[in-house]
Formats: C-alpha cells, sequence, structure tokens
C-alpha cells in the first residue's frame, strides 16, 4: 500500500508538467520552413533510469499530409512510472502510474506561409492538462530567412490522491519566435525565443520541505512546500549547423534561461553526425548545463514557516549536468511494404551525471542536519525508434 | 536639416529594394541534406526535451523548429 503523501511522478515538479505539456505541443510542429513535413510514421520507445526511478512507454506520431497543401498529425505518448527516488524514498513510499498523452494537430501551407493548430491532453490520476497551440512562419529573402511566431494557452487542473476536497488550477502561456537564417551553402543558424508565464497552483502538493526543529530525534521536520502562484521566465537559444567538407555535420548550442523566481540557467551542447553511403549514421554529443537555485529554496529552513515561500524542490536547487549521448540510424527500402517508400531503424543513448551543490542526501543520518553529503545520480535515457516515409 | 532628411529617405528606400539571395538554389544540396536538420526525429527530441524539462528549472526555447535549407 502506498503512502498517502507521495513524491511527484519522474521526480518532477508539478510546476513544470504543464509547461512541458506546452513547449512540447510547440515543438511537434514547431515553425518550418514553408513547405509541408513529409509524410511520415514514428514508432518509439522510451525509457530512462536514474535515481530510483524508472520511466519508459511507448510513443506514436503519424504524420500525412493532403493536397500538398494540409497535413495532419497524432501523436500518443506514454509514461510508465515505477519510483523509488530520493523524495520518495525519504518522505513517502514507492509507487507506480502512468501517464498518457494524446495531441493532434494540423498545418496548413499557403504560398511561403506556414500555419499550425494543435490540441495536447495529458491525463495522469492527479494531474489533468490541456493545451492548445497556433504558429506561423514565413520564408523571406530567397527563402534564406524563416521567421516564425508560435502561441500556446493552457490550462491544467491539480488533484491530491487521498484528498479528494483538494482542486486547483494553473493557466499557463507561452509565446515563441523562431528565427532561421541561411548563412552560407554550408552553415545556417536559428535564433529562437521563448516566454512562458503561469499562474495559479505552481507547487507539489506532495513534495515538503525540511526545518530544523529539536524535537525531532533526526534534528529536523517536515512541512509542505509552498511556491508563489505566478512565474514568468524567458529562454533564449542560438543554434548552428554546419556541413563539412566531407558530408558529415557539426551541431552547436547555447542557451539562456532567467526567471521571476530568481532561477538563471545556460547550457551549452555540441553534436556531431556522419552518414556513411550504406544508410548507416552514426550521431554524438556533448551538453552541459547549469543552474542557480530559486530563491525560496533551501535545503534545510532555520525554522518552520521561515519564510513566506518554501521550496526543496531539487530541480529548483543549484546543479548541473553532463550528459553524453550517441547512437545510430539505419536506413532502408522494406520492399514487402509497397506504399513504403524507405524505412530507417534507430537507436540512441544518454547518459546524464546530475551533481547538486545545495541539495543533501538526507539518507545518510550518521551526521547533524545540514552536514550530509550533497547528493548526486547518473541517469540514462533511451529511445529505440522506427521511421516510415510514404 | 534638409540634407539630413532627404539622406534618411535614400537610406530607407534602399531598404526597401529586394535582397539578392547570396546563396543561389543550385548551392543548396548541402543545406537539403536531411543530416543539416535541427529537428530530423521529432519524436526523438520531444522525448528527450520532455526529459531534460522534467529534471531542469529552465524551460522554453528548446528547438524543434524546421531546419532553414530554403530548398522548396
Amino acid at each position: 500500500m502506498h503512502a498517502v503523501l507521495r513524491a511527484d511522478p519522474e521526480a518532477v515538479v508539478a510546476v513544470t508538467r504543464s509547461a512541458i505539456f506546452i513547449a512540447l505541443c510547440l515543438t511537434v510542429y514547431g515553425v518550418q520552413a514553408a513547405v509541408l513535413p513529409e509524410d511520415r510514421a514514428d514508432f518509439l520507445y522510451h525509457g530512462y533510469d536514474g535515481d530510483g526511478l524508472e520511466v519508459n512507454g511507448p510513443s506514436i506520431l503519424v504524420r500525412k499530409s493532403m493536397k500538398d497543401k494540409v497535413s495532419v498529425w497524432a501523436n500518443y505518448y506514454v509514461d510508465m512510472i515505477s519510483s523509488a527516488s530520493i523524495d520518495v524514498v525519504t518522505t513517502a513510499s514507492e509507487y507506480s502510474e502512468e501517464r498518457q498523452q494524446t495531441s493532434v494537430g494540423v498545418d496548413y501551407l499557403h504560398g511561403k506561409t506556414f500555419m499550425g493548430l494543435s490540441w495536447t491532453n495529458s491525463e495522469e490520476d492527479d494531474y489533468t492538462a490541456d493545451t492548445v497551440a497556433f504558429g506561423i512562419s514565413q520564408d523571406f529573402f530567397g527563402d534564406l530567412t524563416t521567421l516564425g511566431i508560435s502561441y500556446a494557452v493552457g490550462r491544467d487542473e491539480v488533484r491530491r490522491n487521498g484528498d479528494t476536497l483538494f482542486e486547483e488550477h494553473t493557466d499557463r502561456q507561452n509565446f515563441r519566435v523562431d528565427l532561421t537564417q541561411v548563412i552560407t551553402k554550408n552553415f545556417v543558424l536559428n535564433l529562437n525565443y521563448e516566454g512562458v508565464t503561469d499562474e495559479g497552483f505552481l507547487n507539489n502538493p506532495y513534495r515538503q520541505v525540511r526545518y530544523l526543529d529539536t524535537n525531532e530525534a533526526r534534528g529536523y521536520a517536515y512541512q509542505s512546500e509552498l511556491y508563489p502562484r505566478t512565474r514568468t521566465s524567458s529562454a533564449f537559444a542560438v543554434r548552428g549547423l554546419y556541413y563539412l567538407p566531407y558530408r558529415a555535420a557539426i551541431k552547436g548550442e547555447a542557451r539562456t534561461f532567467s526567471d521571476s523566481w530568481g532561477i538563471s540557467a545556460y547550457n551549452v551542447e555540441v553534436g556531431y553526425t556522419h552518414p556513411f553511403d550504406n544508410g548507416l549514421t552514426l550521431e554524438a554529443k556533448y551538453r552541459y548545463y547549469d543552474q542557480s537555485a530559486a530563491d525560496f529554496y533551501s535545503d534545510l529552513f532555520p525554522f518552520q514557516s521561515a519564510q513566506n515561500f518554501l521550496a526543496r524542490d531539487k530541480e529548483l536547487s543549484s546543479f548541473t549536468t553532463h550528459t553524453v549521448g550517441g547512437g545510430a540510424s539505419y536506413e532502408f527500402k522494406p520492399t514487402w511494404i509497397p506504399f513504403i517508400e524507405k524505412a530507417e531503424v534507430s537507436l540512441f543513448g544518454d547518459f546524464i551525471a546530475f551533481r547538486y551543490d545545495d541539495f543533501r542526501d538526507v539518507r545518510v543520518t550518521d551526521v547533524a542536519p545540514g552536514e550530509e553529503p550533497m547528493f548526486e545520480f547518473d541517469g540514462w535515457v533511451v529511445r529505440a525508434f522506427i521511421s516510415f516515409w510514404y | 536639416m534638409k540634407r539630413l532628411f532627404a539622406l534618411c529617405l535614400i537610406v530607407l528606400a534602399g531598404g526597401c529594394s529586394s535582397i539578392e539571395p547570396w546563396v543561389s538554389p543550385f548551392e543548396r544540396n548541402h543545406l537539403a541534406d536531411p543530416i543539416m536538420s535541427f529537428n530530423k526525429a521529432p519524436v526523438s527530441s520531444s522525448y528527450l526535451h520532455h526529459v531534460y524539462q522534467a529534471r531542469e528549472g529552465a524551460r522554453g526555447a528548446e528547438g524543434g523548429s524546421g531546419g532553414g535549407c530554403g530548398c522548396n
């Protein structure tokens, strides 16, 4: 039997959950050049394993165009979660649950103008999120420049298992601007800005913070976390792709982030793609991420209700990650399926090292509160998928 | 002052003239190569963004936009 108090699925702050749906919604159709996306179907298996948390499941994305004017798509995604993360083992008990996400969208091409409209629904036993997104883009300057804007609005319903009276809501808006520019015949650059505003219940209904309490044998006690009811953030990214002389590509990315909660973050990434004549393509990448803590975050508060807002969510702490990833794709012609033009099987894996600067491992109990070692863990991410073009 | 105004008009008028593409359509075969796509596998990149967003405080501007080959 599970404890009434649970930590959040995927050790995720509730506040980020809907933003994910909106961001993914924008990502799925994004801002395209003035040409309809290819007709294709992708069947993906995803897996994540890290910090006692296992998440896996399928994702199916199907897209079909009609008369070179309209393209419709649908995505069905499932997270099957089994969690014994540090938050769960220290304040609750292990649990399993499932999240299902369904998205549908339609894209319309008129001349050099591309428009997309989509709807996404995500369902968990204690969380429902709905998002509508719209985007429009236009090619300029001999098709060397593509400028696009996207807007998404979402409303979430937050519930708490074991408490039928608990119900909160969150409203979200995302605004995004994309500029893709051909610099030379071998170099293309992408600039991306995204602003996000949230209003409503933004903290996790299960998560707790700890504070010093001499009445407790361990020296500290827990109370519910409390976040502000608004959050505004801005992110800006620059990406580049360069075609090397021997048919390979290198990628680069730099992104900065800041929000009204005092979090500042940046990440840089480099990647390399090398195709071979036999249909095999190899890829490798490295990514570094660094963030500062939210203003109201503390691993250990000095006393109960020490300040207006309280957080001990490690996603709001100060930490860095290193990601090393790679994978292979193999393209082939499945002659046994008549209407399939080509197919590709892919396998990618990423190793992520999380290193926290102010989130302590409270599983270590033979030291004074606040003297525990800093928490760290390594995670693995796997994507295996097959794609068909028709 | 009139000269300055005239100069501004000339500059602004110059901005209205069409810009010649500096990469011709027949020079875009490298840009059209699938390896030059920012989002070669949407279903995979969407999932990876989800992984990052779920474990990091930052959000937004993850990419996923179409490539800029200008080949159509």
